[in-house]
């Protein structure tokens, strides 16, 4: 039976994680670099509002006007980390006192002596600018001076490139151990499924115990319902047999009073009109009772190939038995049954029940289409490592009916409308050898009648 | 120095009428000290370059790439370190090379965006050699190819009498302050105000040790003659006009005794710090010509170039070593804090505090 | 003969006993298990029929019990039931044979002989008729010294003439009784085994005789 096929198990899991692992890595890489760059921002800003202010106050107001002294260091200091470039500005009031007079504003007045951070293009780069107000008095006038430092961050952005391609790196190798990492966890999770599925796989076909294996919680519930199953298909099965044998006891019960009672009629009964009547109602119970007889075979043998038993079976014995059954059948039509053993015991390896089955079906069908006074011979041989039966008998032979359509169920040759039958007879036959893996051949025999070919491979000595 | 330059222009002029190439048609609006043409005369790519140091000291250095590079030519063009900077920065000018000794200017220039990025593989592949140390260069744009010791000249006769040659700042001042009438208008040093170099020197001073404004005062009661470039000092020494010039750059003053032992001034590298100034290099945004620019930088920067530079034009070539070995000498650090004195109010500050310590009674 | 039919259905167990009657056979009919032991205690039977579902318990233990006690009746088990163990386990446990409702009396008269023949058939057997001596379990008649076979037909035709001797017998009772009831029989089917059989009583004084219209009937001459 082909299921339909959901992805693997060991597959989506190995997915999943490298999917997690490759999320996490790149998590890392953003979270990384989202870091590194606020932090070196922060530091390079603190430094850089630094020495804003120290700038700033460094400024003294002096007569007319206000004195600034640069420091060297300070620019030095600032330009270190990364040699970046240095701009500044400072104005007083509205005017440029001294610096870069391009270098872009800030867009309101910072507080006093708490820097304020912009970044703005300016000139071929980006730059991080630093301003800071203070206030002055200039010719005993107050007045607000504005400094603006600015920097470049080319080396922050360096460093924050290489944190983060370091902290890439690291997620990489993260990720590609996460590779074999995966498939290791996938294999150990699923250890215990498989584990479980070889459990009941080395069950044979009959064991219909409960799987008592130790199992994880997980899949507890599958192993619960599973358990269940089999005990339900333990019951079902439990109740096809007893129902199979019950059907027959109560269908074969009523037929048998009927047809007793029927054969007291046709005793008791003057006029031919009523005896003919009364025998073909005979005629129809038995009809009836070996149908319901084949019936009930053919399920037998339909449950039987799915739950065969399979024993060592020596044919010969089994035929003999079988002859002696039918002796009385036969010798009522002063026919003769004929058994010629093999040189050696032919053991086959099969269900005893299916075997059973199908050569009796043979017989019986041997014995109702010969007409009376005729031999039936069953022959037993070893052939090329197969057990072969023949069942030869003088009756009117197939009429070149094809064996498909003979073994069809509820089919009949063409030359059997005067004779009461099912049809099943050898679609048991035909069915019971397949199960067995052996085979079943009809073909005319010489002069008249059929040879009916039976095969079951030997069993191995 | 004036005197030798006019001759030498009028020199070149000539040479120039002689070989038969055209001046450039765009006259620039700066003013150019001297200019000389090197290299073939129907050259197909012409390297402009535009420089502080005189023609005579560099043009080994020029002969030199062009010895390599036969199909190119040279265009060298001196002026003042303040033109230089006005040029690029205020006229754009087209040069593909521009080398000065004003530190802080280049400095400026390449802050200020206007100095075209190298990639150092470029610089490498231009036969720079090993790599340049980290305190030679700034980033990508400007490239230090010489380190020069600024010094003190005494001619011989300032220690007439036996007197020992200062060894510190110190000494200076007490030698200067206890033979005043001895030194009364014959000690020379560059003028701030007009020199870009020796406004760096000043500044530089100033930050190593509080010396240089007692020194200042000292110098400028007695008359510190004021000059603009090192050159004239040096002569003004050779001729006797002058018995010492402070902070000048070493190379010049010994080129400058190579040319004759007896009366050459001697040499004196403080012992307390000795300023080192790099002259730099940098290629323009406005070059015309970048690749040849960097080609010639290369050079430069290459070992034959180094060589050349210390042996045929007297300038000491970078050397790591040579401030591992004599502790006195302090490089000028190239990095922005050179902006600092560059700011126009922090200058005039400066200079007000210098003209105050000049004019004592 | 002497038949105890062992069978819980009262209706099957009337009619199987009237139709054995007809024949002229004695029967019991016992109900249960129970019933059937005090039958045993009471009588000799020449054969048991035991049907395997019983109320009062399984056949088979019975048949267990009946052959330990040693009891020499012989025993053909009744079944309707399909599985093949029933049919194989009654063997097992000491049927003589077995045979399925609903069954052909002629095949239950078959297998009764045979079974009866294996047991060693009594001698009470034989039946007399003139100067032939008649044994059904050997199938063989004797005119005097002179043992000739008869043949399943034969045997089964000359019964129902020794069963009611001189009575004229009508070509379709004989039909009804010597061919089953879904075999095609030909119109000179009766004349031919009659033919056969006036062949075997060939020297003795037994007649068969056909009266013309009606049928036959045994005479003795």
């Amino acid at each position: 039976m082909s299921a339909r096929r959901a992805p693997s198990l060991r597959r989506r899991l190995v997915v999943q994680l490298l999917a997690l692992a490759a999320v996490l890595a790149v998590l890392l890489f953003a979270a990384v670099r989202f870091s590194a760059e606020r932090a070196s921002e922060a530091t390079l800003d603190a430094i850089l509002g630094a020495a804003t202010i120290a700038m700033a106050e460094e400024i003294r107001s002096a007569e007319g006007g206000a004195v600034i002294d640069l420091s060297p260091g300070t620019f030095s200091m600032l330009a270190a980390m990364g040699d970046e470039r240095i701009f500044y500005r400072v104005n007083l009031g509205a005017a440029t006192l001294t610096g870069y007079d391009d270098l872009p504003l800030p867009e309101a007045v910072p507080a006093a002596l708490a820097p304020m951070f912009y970044s703005t293009p300016y000139r071929d780069t980006q730059v991080r600018i630093a301003a800071v107000s203070r206030s002055l008095r200039i010719d005993n006038r107050p007045a607000t001076l504005l400094v603006l430092v600015g920097q470049t961050r080319a080396g922050q952005s360096a460093i924050a490139q290489g944190l983060a391609n370091r902290a890439a790196a690291v997620g990489l190798v993260v990720f590609l151990l996460a590779v074999p990492l995966s498939l290791l966890a996938a294999d150990n999770l699923l250890r215990p499924i498989a584990r479980l599925a070889a459990a009941v796989g080395r069950r044979g076909p009959h064991d219909l115990r409960p799987v008592r294996a130790a199992t994880p919680a997980e899949l507890v519930p599958l192993v619960v319902a599973l358990n269940s199953f089999i005990a339900r298909l333990r019951g079902t099965l439990a109740q096809t047999e007893t129902f199979i044998a019950e059907a027959a006891h109560h269908i074969r019960t009523p037929l048998a009073v009927m047809r007793t009672e029927a054969e007291m009629a046709l005793h008791h009964s003057g006029d031919e009109a009523t005896r003919a009547r009364l025998r073909r109602l005979i005629r129809a119970v038995d009809d009836s009772a070996r149908s319901a007889g084949q019936l009930l075979d053919h399920a037998t043998v339909l449950y039987r190939a799915d739950q065969q038993t399979p024993a060592e079976v020596e044919l010969g014995a089994l035929a003999l038995a079988l002859i002696g059954r039918f002796r009385p059948t036969a010798e009522m039509k002063d026919m003769r049954l004929t058994l010629v053993p093999a040189a050696v015991a032919l053991w086959v390896h099969g269900d005893a029940v299916l075997i059973e089955a199908a050569l009796r079906n043979l017989i019986d069908n041997a014995i109702k289409y010969s007409p009376a006074e005729t031999e039936v011979t069953l022959t037993l041989a070893a052939q090329a490592g197969q057990a072969v039966i023949r069942c030869r008998d003088h009756g009117r032979g197939v009429a070149g009916a094809r064996l498909e359509a003979l073994t069809s169920r509820f089919q009949r040759g063409p030359n059997v409308g005067d004779v009461a039958g099912s049809g099943l007879g050898l679609t048991i036959v035909s069915e019971a050898m397949a199960a067995m893996g052996g085979d079943f051949a009809l073909d005319a025999a010489e002069g008249e009648g059929t040879c009916a070919t039976l095969s079951l491979p030997l069993r191995a000595a | 120095m004036r005197h030798a330059v006019a001759a030498l222009a009028r020199r070149l002029s000539a040479a120039a009428v002689v070989l038969g190439l055209a001046l450039p048609t765009i006259a620039p609006a700066f003013e150019i000290e001297a200019e000389q043409r090197f290299g073939p005369a129907g050259a197909g790519a012409r390297i402009e370059v535009l420089s502080t140091t005189d023609i005579a000291i560099f043009a080994p250095v020029i002969e030199g790439f062009l010895r390599r590079n036969p199909a190119l030519g040279v265009h060298y063009v001196v002026a003042s370190s303040q033109e230089i900077y006005q040029a690029i920065a205020t006229e754009g000018a087209a040069f593909d090379l521009v080398i000065s000794s004003a530190m802080d200017l280049q400095m400026k220039l390449a802050n200020d965006g206007l100095a075209r990025a190298l990639p150092p593989d470029q610089i490498a592949g231009a036969g720079a050699g090993a790599g340049l140390p980290d305190w030679a260069h700034w980033r990508d744009l400007v490239f230090a190819v010489a380190q020069e010791p600024v010094v003190l000249l005494l001619s011989p006769q300032a220690l007439a009498g036996g007197l020992a040659a200062p060894r510190s700042r110190r000494d200076l001042i007490a030698l200067l302050r206890d033979h005043p009438e001895r030194f009364r208008g014959r000690i020379g040093s560059y003028d701030p105000v007009i020199s870009g170099a020796g406004y760096l020197f000043a500044v530089q001073d100033a930050r190593m040790s509080d010396s240089f404004w007692r020194l200042a005062e000292v110098m400028g009661r007695l008359d510190l003659k004021l000059y603009c470039c090192s050159g004239d000092m040096i002569a003004d020494i050779r001729a006797g006009r002058l018995l010492l010039a402070y902070n000048v750059l070493g190379s010049y003053a010994l080129a400058g005794r190579d040319a004759g032992a007896e009366g050459a001034p001697a040499v004196i590298e403080l012992e307390d710090f000795t300023l080192t100034l790099l002259r730099t290099a940098l290629v323009p945004q406005s070059a015309p010509d970048p690749t040849a620019g960097v080609q010639l930088l290369g050079f430069l920067l290459s070992p034959e170039g180094q060589r050349l530079i210390g042996e045929a034009a007297g300038l000491p070539p970078i050397d790591a070593e040579a401030f591992a070995a004599h502790p006195h000498l302090r490089p000028i650090r190239l990095d922005p804090g050179l902006l600092a004195h560059l700011d126009r109010m922090t200058r005039a500050r400066f200079l007000g505090e210098w003209q105050a310590a000049m004019d004592q009674p | 003969m002497r038949f105890l039919l062992v069978e819980d259905n009262r209706e099957l167990a009337a009619s199987v006993a009237a139709r054995l009657a007809l024949d002229g056979h004695g029967v019991d009919q016992a109900h249960t298990l129970a019933e059937a032991a005090d039958c045993l205690a009471c009588a000799a039977y020449d054969l048991i029929l035991l049907d395997i579902t019983l109320p009062d318990g399984d056949g088979r233990d019975f048949l267990a019990r009946h052959r330990r006690a040693e009891h020499q009746t012989p025993v053909i088990v009744m079944t309707a039931r399909s599985a093949v163990s029933d049919r194989v386990d009654a063997l097992d446990t000491g049927a003589d044979d077995y045979i399925t409702k609903p069954f052909d009396f002629a095949e239950l008269e078959a297998r009764c002989r045979a079974v009866l023949r294996r047991r060693g058939g009594a001698a009470q057997t034989l039946r007399r008729y003139a100067d032939v001596v008649f044994d059904p379990l050997a199938a063989t008649l004797s005119v005097g010294d002179d043992l000739r076979d008869l043949r399943s037909r034969e045997m089964r035709l000359f019964e129902l003439f020794v069963s009611a001797p001189g009575r004229i017998l009508s070509k379709e009772h004989l039909c009804d009784r010597l061919f089953s009831f879904s075999e095609p029989v030909s119109d000179n089917a009766i004349e031919v085994y009659v033919g056969r059989l006036r062949k075997k009583l060939a020297g003795s004084r037994a007649r068969i005789e056909t009266v013309r219209g009606l049928g036959y009937r045994l005479t003795e001459a």
